[in-house]
């Protein structure tokens, strides 16, 4: 069978899959489509936090990011699972007690105050439409290569699918469809890494393969991976794959603007929403960083094993042997997927000294440059090598059956589509439940509520279709803005609203709106005004930059700003009064917590 | 007279409870800074004598051991807030 065939099957059944759940477990009622009536076991709630929040970023994106810099990317497994700790302790059993639906109506009803609220709506939708447009980049890149269609076809079949779950099911189908979803984005993420940790190191689980000796003896016996990879990347004038290159400072603030991006982001605090009672949430944190883990523990080990599988396919006669022909790039069935991925322009290479070799290497240092005038080279042939196909590419890169390659095309679209339903869930919520019926419209009714839910659910995926076949920038930018505004803006908010009873009305207003401004202007001054190239001030490099921190990073220190400011501002204006103080106390004590309480 | 000592003595409990669970997220969290920022990027230098598979511990935390604590720490944190709630008397019915 052919592989677009196959292709095929697996991603229309595992469709056929999700869509079939959604219609079975459609919402009946407000309290239903919001938080699924909160009938849902800590266990099911982590596998659908864990899919929710695995977006195309982690899937797709995290591993090829690590594979090609080493160490200094580790900023993004701990960044992203880190946050959990800070949900689980800080936040999740308090937003339950809380027991209201929505991220913006504990923020209004803490600080008493609907301009709160309203300020907590806007850094939602904002953070929340970008990082949809984001995942609906990513949808149109994954459906166009697996089903051989542009970019503009996949990206509006993605929204159609999105639009029917996410419209029609609401959080309880969104739930059960998320659990489906988990179970096939983890087989499609660790089948192939087993596999390929299999024929590296003869060990079956990824994580322990990664520090393993390779399987192969070489002439000087076995030798660990990890050190053979770092040889080798060495010897062709990369940077050592195992050593720090980047400063301590913004490794830290990235990480750390991760972490609050995290714990700050609406998707994922709703779902703590949805548990039946305080003691779930705190172990619902647990359970979901447990389904993120099995991932997140295999990508360092399917970034450096696919870095290093390809290496040696570009020289597989050593790095001091002569390096692929470009006769066997294009007959040999192992390079194969090089010419797959060379249709979709983000693979490419040029013999430019037509030797009718391929030489692989870094070009940019003093010491490759000596080698490459002694062997007349000139530059680096593999011309283009876009780091989000490493992880698609993978189980073609070291020759999985044609399954396995379908496998992995379904989980991509799993990791994508169900973070956009997550979100979409989240931009209906606040427009519906905080914007109407919290501040404009009242009385309006709960059919009305559901209706005006969906309608902003299918305006928030046109929106985001539209600017996802014109994208303002990388998929990762995009994230990182999402990530940074959720950073400065809402988890200050939040984590004060429930540990400071001197936090006031004032207070937090001012906080929120110079945390979102501060870090949205950086970002701005260094990435282009609303993402529109040349129009940036500053260089996006950490010596280009002007704190010489990276605009990735600058959430937070946007978090920072937004605790200083909201403490200061409160202490100089009204203490707050006597009922909110009693809601903080209630707030941190888990006795009493009932149902949700709809207004 | 009788139901004012109640609720002093009721509003203490609260207090107790609440500096007892600050207290452990401020233990849990010093755990979670250390092994992040700290084993996986400040100090590395000082853990680079202490080799693991092909490189060091600093670079194994960075990449799966914080994580396999972060997870040990929120289990943690659960389980003995739960034991705290019985303790003071406040868990949910």
């Amino acid at each position: 069978m052919e592989q677009f065939t196959i292709n095929l099957l697996f991603v229309g059944a595992s469709f056929a899959l999700y869509i079939g759940i959604a219609i079975w477990a459609r919402a009946g009622s407000t309290s239903e489509f919001y938080a699924a009536g909160r009938g849902v076991h800590p266990v099911t709630n982590g596998m659908a936090t864990a899919a929710d929040w695995m977006s195309a970023a982690s899937f797709i994106s995290m591993a090829g990011l690590i594979a090609f810099t080493g160490y200094d990317n580790s900023t993004y497994l701990m960044g992203w699972t880190g946050g959990y700790v800070l949900l689980a302790l800080l936040l999740a059993p308090y937003l339950r007690k809380f027991g209201k639906f929505t991220v913006s109506e504990f923020i209004g009803d803490r600080f008493y105050s609907p301009t709160a609220r309203m300020v907590a709506v806007i850094c939602l939708i904002v953070a929340s439409v970008t990082y949809v447009i984001g995942q609906m980049t990513g949808v149109g890149v994954a459906f166009g290569r697996f089903l051989e269609i542009s970019n503009t076809a996949g990206l509006l079949i993605g929204a159609a699918v999105v639009f029917a779950y996410a419209v029609f099911g609401g959080m309880k189908g969104v739930t059960y469809t998320q659990v489906a979803q988990y179970v096939v984005l983890i087989m499609a993420y660790t089948i192939p890494a087993v596999f390929i940790s299999l024929q590296l190191t003869g060990t079956p689980i990824p994580a322990l393969g990664l520090f393993s000796e390779t399987a192969s003896t070489g002439a000087e016996g076995s030798v660990y991976l990890l050190t053979k990879l770092d040889q080798i990347v060495t010897d062709l004038g990369f940077a050592s794959y195992t050593e720090a290159h980047k400063d301590n400072l913004n490794m830290v603030l990235f990480t750390l603007s991760l972490m609050i991006g995290t714990a700050g982001l609406p998707h994922v605090i709703m779902r703590f929403f949805t548990v039946p009672k305080v003691s779930d949430a705190r172990w619902s944190a647990g359970w979901a960083l447990v389904f993120i883990a099995l991932l997140y523990l295999t990508a360092p080990a399917v970034g450096a094993m696919a870095r290093l599988n390809i290496t040696e396919l570009m020289w597989p006669n050593g790095t001091s042997g002569e390096p692929v022909s470009v006769q066997t790039i294009e007959t040999a069935p192992e390079y194969d997927w090089m010419l797959t991925w060379q249709k979709t322009g983000l693979l490419d290479w040029e013999d430019k000294n037509g030797d009718g070799l391929i030489q692989y290497y870094n070009d940019e240092t003093d010491a490759m440059a000596e080698t490459a005038a002694a062997n007349g080279w000139e530059g680096n042939e593999l011309t283009n090598f876009n780091r989000d196909i490493l992880v698609l590419a993978n189980p073609e890169i070291a020759n999985l059956p044609g399954w396995v390659i379908g496998l992995v095309a379904a989980g991509g679209l799993a990791a994508a589509l169900s973070t956009a339903a997550g979100l979409l869930l989240a931009i209906s919520s606040a427009v519906s439940h905080d914007l109407l019926k919290g501040q404009l419209t009242p009385n309006m009714s709960e059919k009305a509520e559901l209706l005006s839910a969906r309608i902003a659910m299918a305006v928030a995926i046109a929106v985001a279709t539209v600017l996802g076949l014109n994208p303002p920038g990388f998929a990762a930018q995009t994230v990182a803005l999402a990530f940074g505004l959720a950073a400065a803006s809402i988890f200050p908010a939040l984590m004060m609203g429930i540990f400071s009873k001197r936090v006031n009305n004032v207070g937090a207003v001012c906080g929120m709106l110079s945390g979102l401004i501060f870090t949205l202007v950086y970002i701005f001054l260094h990435k282009g005004w609303l993402f529109i190239a040349e129009t940036n001030s500053f260089p996006d490099t950490v010596d280009g930059s002007l704190f010489g921190i990276q605009s990735t990073a600058i959430g937070a220190i946007g978090a920072l700003i937004n605790f200083g400011v909201a403490y200061g501002v409160s202490l100089m204006t009204k203490d707050t009064p006597q009922e909110i103080k009693e809601l903080v106390e209630s707030v941190r004590i888990p006795a009493g917590a009932g149902g949700a309480v709809d207004h | 007279m009788a139901e004012e000592t109640t609720n002093a003595r009721a509003a203490k409990a609260g207090a107790d409870y609440w500096k007892a669970n600050v207290r452990i997220i401020l233990v849990s969290l010093v755990i979670w800074a250390v092994v992040s920022f700290g084993f996986g990027i400040l100090l590395r230098p000082m853990l680079s004598g202490i080799a693991v598979g092909g490189t060091d511990l600093g670079f194994w935390f960075a990449q799966q051991g914080s994580i396999l604590v972060f997870l040990a720490l929120i289990f943690f944190y659960a389980w003995r807030m739960n034991k705290l709630d019985r303790e003071y008397g406040v868990e949910e019915d």
